[in-house]
């Protein structure tokens, strides 16, 4: 645990200490009031009732003191004689020494009832951890294991058949190694961003970014032209955003990848950028097939894949693209029609600069 | 260069050192191979290669302290090869002295570009005047850039940005670098007025400025002119 969690957690036993025994206090105080109304026995249950409510709510600690101090109150201001901590006849010792055990055995027992509980609920939630990480490993081992068994399948064909094997054959076989490595890489820069978020190693770089530059440069890199039609209104009064050029650059990557990789060949994907005094807006609109209902609140989960989803594909891009935008503090939103086409816009706060180069004077 | 370039590669990765060993090879490279920080200097010192490719990574000792040894008296091209995308480190070694960059995995054809570009930079220097690059003309001698035959109009900022880039071709300049040359070392973190002057100039030297050919952007790193 981080130092910030244990003094948190030192502040709320230390808050879980005081209102334990400014109720407690509050309640005597009240009673002490009323005592004309009621009986000293009726006020040892009231505290009790008391007690017992705090051991529900609090850890052991404070309840014990609470328990203490009302034994202590109601021996002081509520058994003869008042107010003094003496006790003269054996009806009031007994009574005094009843509660004290009863208010102490009621908090030890809720206690141990509410460990009992915790220990249940750290058990389901390794167990989930555990599912999470078989999961994992099995998407893991057909994503990186397919790429693999292509490069070896292919190069047991070039070396066996070395003079046989066609020369269209063989750059078939190669240009599947090509992807195949391609997939490959992008699958372990997809695990080292996963854990990246995950262990909360991810440090921002910000610095002045030309957002359109970066749109451009991963539409470009992309290689999308001959299956889709990716078309970019850059706003040209953008102004330069302070941002971690190379998350963004991986954000917009991974969302334009995923509108390609799920939309029909020749589907058209516009995207836009725009702005306000505090904003960054970029948004990835295509005119597919859309997202079902059911699915598209899940879009975003770590290894989830649409059902119709073909080969390939970890379920990782959209969940990296949304931890590197909240990292920015932002957020990414996702609308989709059936039959209509899926929007995904990403809203980044940002610091601006308007810094133009009239300020060059000749 | 009357006889064949000799190349040093420096890297623990014995199936890397073999694939750039063919490759090199097969280009007409004299090739020398060592699998340690510590080798790779001594090696470095006898052979006075024409070109280091240096790994960050190694066993013995960083890749960082290698180039700083080296170019305590090494002045040729030094290619560094980096794992992953750290910009950091990578910026690091350009400010070190490296002379460009590649990060694993990389294709062959561009490792053996750039490797081509730093040893030229080794035989040219900066006495040289006029530089090309397809319709660009770049004449520093008379403070003239010429597109397609015609002169531009530059700035005086402009200018000598793109001085810089052309008379460092081929090669990466890291943000730093170009805002301390350019505008002074207390603008070192002003990135800002890169981006905006680099469009500027892009928009008055590319045929289209959204893909640049001329000026080439090194994600988080700088600038390259080619």
């Amino acid at each position: 645990m981080n130092p910030q969690g244990m003094s948190a957690k030192k502040t709320n036993k230390m808050r879980q200490f005081l209102i334990g025994m400014t109720s407690v206090t509050l309640l005597s105080v009240a009673c002490y009031a009323l005592g004309d109304l009621i009986d000293y026995r009726a006020v040892a249950l009231l505290l009790l009732v008391a007690v017992s409510i705090l051991a529900v709510l609090f850890d052991i600690l404070p309840v014990l003191a609470a328990a203490l101090l009302s034994a202590i109150l109601l021996n002081i201001f509520f058994i003869e004689p008042i107010p003094h901590y003496k006790i003269t006849d054996t009806e009031s010792v007994l009574l005094f020494l009843v509660y004290l055990f009863i208010a102490s055995v009621n908090a030890v027992l809720t206690n141990r009832l509410r460990n009992q509980e915790k220990k249940i609920r750290d058990r389901e939630e390794k167990e989930n951890t555990i599912k999470l990480y078989n999961t994992l490993l099995n998407s893991l081992s057909h994503e990186l294991k397919t790429p693999i068994a292509t490069i070896i399948g292919s190069i047991d064909t070039l070396k066996e058949t070395d003079n046989t094997i066609q020369s269209v054959q063989r750059m078939e076989l190669l240009s599947e190694m090509e992807i195949a490595s391609t997939r490959l890489n992008n699958q372990v820069e997809n695990l080292l961003n996963m854990s990246r978020l995950e262990t909360g190693t991810l440090k921002l770089k910000r610095d002045w970014c030309d957002v359109n530059e970066l749109v451009f440069l991963v539409i470009h890199k992309l290689h999308a032209t001959d299956t889709h039609e990716l078309i970019f209104d850059p706003d040209e009064t953008l102004p330069l955003f302070k941002l971690d050029s190379g998350l963004m650059e991986t954000v917009l990557n991974n969302i334009i990848h995923n509108a390609i990789r799920y939309t029909p060949q020749h589907s058209t994907i516009h995207i836009t950028t725009a702005y306000d005094e505090t904003h960054l807006w970029i948004s990835i609109r295509d005119n597919g097939n859309g997202i079902p209902e059911p699915e598209i609140s899940r879009v975003f989960e770590k290894f989830y894949r649409l059902p119709n989803s073909g080969t390939g594909g970890s379920g990782l891009g959209l969940s990296i693209a949304k931890g590197f935008v909240e990292a920015h503090g932002g957020t990414v939103q996702v609308m989709s029609y059936l039959n209509k086409g899926t929007t995904f816009t990403v809203m980044i706060p940002a610091e601006t600069s308007y810094l133009k180069s009239e300020k060059d004077d000749e | 260069m009357t006889s064949k370039p000799t190349v040093l590669i420096i890297d623990d990765e014995p199936q890397i050192r073999k694939l750039l060993e063919i490759n090199l090879a097969g280009k007409g490279y004299l090739v020398k191979q060592a699998a340690s920080g510590k080798e790779g200097l001594q090696m470095a010192a006898s052979h006075l290669p024409d070109a280091i490719l240096l790994d960050l990574g190694l066993p013995d000792m960083s890749g960082h302290e290698v180039l700083r040894k080296l170019r305590e008296w090494y002045s040729r091209a030094v290619v560094i090869l980096s794992v992953q995308n750290n910009e950091n480190d990578i910026v690091r070694a350009l400010d070190n002295g490296a002379n460009d960059y590649l990060t694993k995995p990389f294709r062959v054809g561009e490792l053996l570009a750039r490797l081509r570009s730093a040893i030229r930079y080794n035989d040219t220097n900066a006495n040289t005047q006029l530089i090309e690059a397809g319709d660009l003309e770049v004449d520093l001698g008379a403070r003239l850039v010429m597109r397609s035959g015609d002169v531009l109009k530059l700035t005086a900022t402009e200018y000598s940005l793109l001085a810089l880039l052309a008379s460092n071709k081929g090669r990466v300049l890291t943000h730093q670098f170009l805002l301390r040359e350019v505008w002074g070392v207390s603008f070192q973190a002003e990135t800002q007025y890169l981006r905006v002057f680099i469009a500027q100039l892009r928009k008055k030297l590319e045929d289209d400025p959204n893909r640049p050919r001329h000026i080439i952007t090194e994600s988080g790193v700088g600038y390259r002119f080619q």
